[in-house]
């Protein structure tokens, strides 16, 4: 057993409102400078919806992630062979059409412009050239445009659904959608590192966290490809590659990463996880509908004497053991098995876990009811039945048996297609509600809330200590970062106030291109 | 006129090519070790992909085969003369080399027109791309020129310049053969001395770092700020090598 720390996150989607405070704290922070504007370390994506880049989720087109062939696996579109062939000319490598061709607006027109008989106007210019352009994509250019065919209907997580599956899931009174935040996933078998031919990305030891030295970096390109979440940016200014780097200088001062602590709906846990690195290459490599499974047992219990005893033995600090025993991520993901990673498929092994939302799930559509339009009040402008969203169906699991929005979409983001794994979480969340509900509301049936607590394997403590942690956490509880021990600091920091907005953090050289 | 001459012969064969090694040599060391964050090839394929092909392809392919070309005329002259000793193998050669010659024309003239149209290219193209650009470019259609003029090129530089060459390694100059050559021949090997005396400070640099070593390290890399299997030993020093992460 070789056991190692990884700082983990988890996002509980039911939370997410979309409301993107997390790119941008991010963004002010890291990636505010030439070459790195069109760079999203974190970005919030509508699902269904084809994301950021443009359909980054089909690796046909992009060529990401790990493929097994014959029993093993090797990169699909980087690795030794591919990779040095390419070297002159990467086939796999996206532009930057596929995010978006960054802009600002003259906004110095409105204020310096002369007296005219028309309002002046504030043309966009791109930040790349300088010149105007019309802009046609953002980083979140779908935001909540779920139906339409441009963006919806081409999300690559429907590859699977029957046209009729499809055609229910955007019909306008059926209609859901949700947000799904993502950052780098910090992966135990990263892609990325996999990839760099000058090996400058490297996995942390003491927490997990992957970086990209900046100085070893040789603009090869080649971890923009292998990356299959398209979280490994080219800085098309400096020539090297950047991504998420967890905040890691304000982890190591005991703070939460901007993101998270931003975070408007508190949607978001990190904590430390052990796990067996010795597994890593079997649980990558094995059958595709068994790679979530093989991931979740990879995941050590902190208390068990013989974790911590090989723990102890690898180095891993008495600190960080400790902080793993209270680590939220740890309860959400093993314990209490609520989370799942996304797109398990790539086979990277993510660390970062998803809670899958149970909101646009729940409301079904119980009959087609005509008269709905006599049943608008006219002045409050408010349905008062509950066609629209009905939660009130006589069986348990009604809601999500006959959920509005198929498993099988939230299946293929989360569990590689294994739609009970996704029911199982649902009827998880579900079963909290319940619980809770018969408590503070008290008109749920003992023996209903009995059985749907049985059915998700769960007891009412359990139930209770997840509501807890879901609803009522404080900062403390939601963010356990284990000291970083500054006496063996890991990266030495130079202050860097003086180039802030050049090349980001950790040294002061100059981002001029080239010599 | 006469003396003229001789000392510009003598400063572009003799004293530049020392200057050029010297600079190439210095400058290299410094500036893998001092800037390390602009030490980069400084891809610009993630502006514009598919011009890039037409350019980058077939120019490094092309040049790849003509520096190997070169180097083994330099380092094994007797061997390149043996197998020119059969006409039909020295045409093969040469036509190779004068086919790869074009394969790096067409590229550089692809790279040059991407640089020049494209505005999102011109905006990362530095005066020092501009500068690296006209000079290979000068270099391959005055390689080109020889080689069709002056033939058959690859015997005769085993026999005339790789002599030259090595009394320039040996520290022991000799110009005399070197000094009759056309003034096209002195051009291109001029030419030669400049773009090595260019390569510290242009993005040339990249080619000194070909990540070769990728082929036998393995995929996964991971950093231990300190060896953890020796961290809680009492008797392990403070001494620790730092990882070359930093």
């Amino acid at each position: 057993m070789d056991v190692r720390a990884q700082i983990s996150m988890v996002f509980h989607l039911d939370k997410c409102i979309g409301c993107h405070t997390c790119s941008i704290a991010c963004k002010n922070i890291w990636t505010d400078r030439k070459g790195a504007e069109y760079q999203w370390w974190n970005n919030v994506e509508t699902k269904p919806g084809t994301g950021y880049p443009t359909k980054w989720e089909d690796q046909d087109i992009y060529k990401g992630g790990w493929e097994k062939k014959n029993g093993s696996i090797d990169l699909k579109g980087a690795g030794k062979k591919k990779g040095l062939l390419n070297i002159f000319h990467n086939p796999n490598l996206p532009v930057i059409d596929d995010y978006y061709e960054p802009f600002t607006y003259k906004y110095l027109d409105l204020i310096e412009s002369p007296a005219m008989d028309d309002q002046p106007t504030a043309r966009p210019v791109s930040l790349i050239t300088g010149k105007p352009i019309d802009i046609k994509m953002g980083p979140n250019w779908d935001d909540d445009l779920s139906g339409t065919p441009d963006y919806a209907r081409k999300d690559p997580n429907l590859h699977d659904l029957s046209p009729a599956e499809q055609e229910a899931m955007f019909q306008l009174e059926r209609m859901a959608f949700f947000y799904l935040p993502r950052i780098c996933n910090h992966c135990l078998n990263p892609a990325c590192v996999a990839s760099c031919p000058s090996g400058a990305i490297y996995k942390r030891g003491e927490d997990g966290i992957v970086l990209i030295n900046q100085k070893v970096c040789r603009a090869w390109r080649m971890c923009v490809t292998a990356c299959p979440y398209k979280k490994s940016y080219y800085n098309w200014h400096t020539g090297k590659s950047e991504k998420c780097i967890l905040c890691y200088p304000r982890l190591e001062a005991g703070y939460a990463p901007a993101c998270m602590h931003s975070c408007v709906g508190r949607i978001r846990y990190l904590g430390v996880i052990l796990y067996d690195a010795g597994q890593i290459e079997n649980a990558a490599s094995d059958e595709t509908e068994s790679l979530v499974d093989r991931q979740l047992n990879m995941l050590l219990d902190p208390f068990d004497p013989g974790v911590i005893e090989a723990a102890k033995e690898n180095g891993v600090a008495d600190s960080t053991i400790k902080a793993a025993q209270d680590s939220p991520t740890y309860r959400f993901v093993k314990e209490w098995g609520m989370a799942l990673p996304l797109h398990a498929e790539f086979r990277t092994l993510p660390m970062l876990f998803y809670v899958p939302p149970l909101l646009p799930v729940m409301a079904s559509l119980s009959k087609q009811d005509t008269s709905q339009g006599e049943k608008m009040d006219p002045i409050a402008k408010f349905w008062n039945d509950t066609w629209l969203y009905d939660t009130s169906t006589e069986d348990l699991w009604g809601t999500i048996d006959q959920a509005r929005f198929p498993l099988k979409y939230m299946a293929n983001l989360f569990a590689a297609g294994d739609e009970e794994k996704v029911k199982l979480v649902l009827k998880k969340l579900m079963a909290v509600r319940i619980h809770r509900r018969g408590i503070t509301v008290g008109d749920i049936a003992p023996e209903k809330v009995e059985t749907a607590l049985r059915e998700a394997g769960m007891d009412a403590e359990t139930a209770d200590a997840i509501y807890k942690l879901t609803s009522l956490a404080k900062f403390d509880d939601r963010f356990v970062i284990p000291p970083a021990h500054r006496e063996q600091a890991i990266e030495m920091l130079e202050f860097t106030g003086d180039t802030k907005g050049s090349i980001g953090f950790g040294f002061k050289e100059n981002a001029e291109r080239g010599l | 006129m006469q003396n003229f001459f001789n000392a510009l012969n003598n400063f572009l064969l003799i004293a530049l090519p020392y200057m050029a090694l010297l600079v190439f040599v210095v400058g290299s060391i410094w500036r893998y070790t001092s800037t390390k964050f602009k030490f980069s090839s400084l891809s610009s394929q993630f502006l514009e992909g598919s011009q890039l092909f037409w350019g980058s392809v077939p120019f490094h392919i092309g040049i790849l085969f003509l520096f190997f070309g070169h180097l083994t005329a330099f380092l094994i002259p007797r061997g390149v003369l043996a197998w020119n000793s059969h006409p039909a193998r020295l045409i093969v050669l040469e036509v190779t080399a004068f086919i790869f010659a074009i394969a790096v024309l067409i590229g550089l003239v692809n790279l040059v027109y991407r640089r020049l149209t494209h505005p999102r290219i011109s905006v990362v193209t530095s005066k020092m791309d501009y500068a690296i650009l006209l000079l290979l470019l000068l270099q391959v259609v005055s390689g080109l020129w020889v080689a069709y003029n002056f033939r058959w090129g690859s015997s005769w530089f085993s026999s005339v310049l790789t002599p030259y060459l090595w009394s320039i390694y040996a520290l022991q100059p000799d110009v005399s053969a070197v000094s009759a050559l056309p003034w096209i021949v002195k051009f291109h090997i001029v030419g030669a001395y400049l773009t090595v005396l260019l390569i510290p400070f242009s993005r040339l640099v990249h080619f000194l770092v070909v990540p070769l070593d990728y082929l036998w390290r393995p995929y996964q890399q991971v950093v231990w700020y300190w060896d953890r299997k020796k961290l809680r030993k009492s008797w392990t020093p403070w001494s620790l090598q730092r990882p070359r992460n930093n």
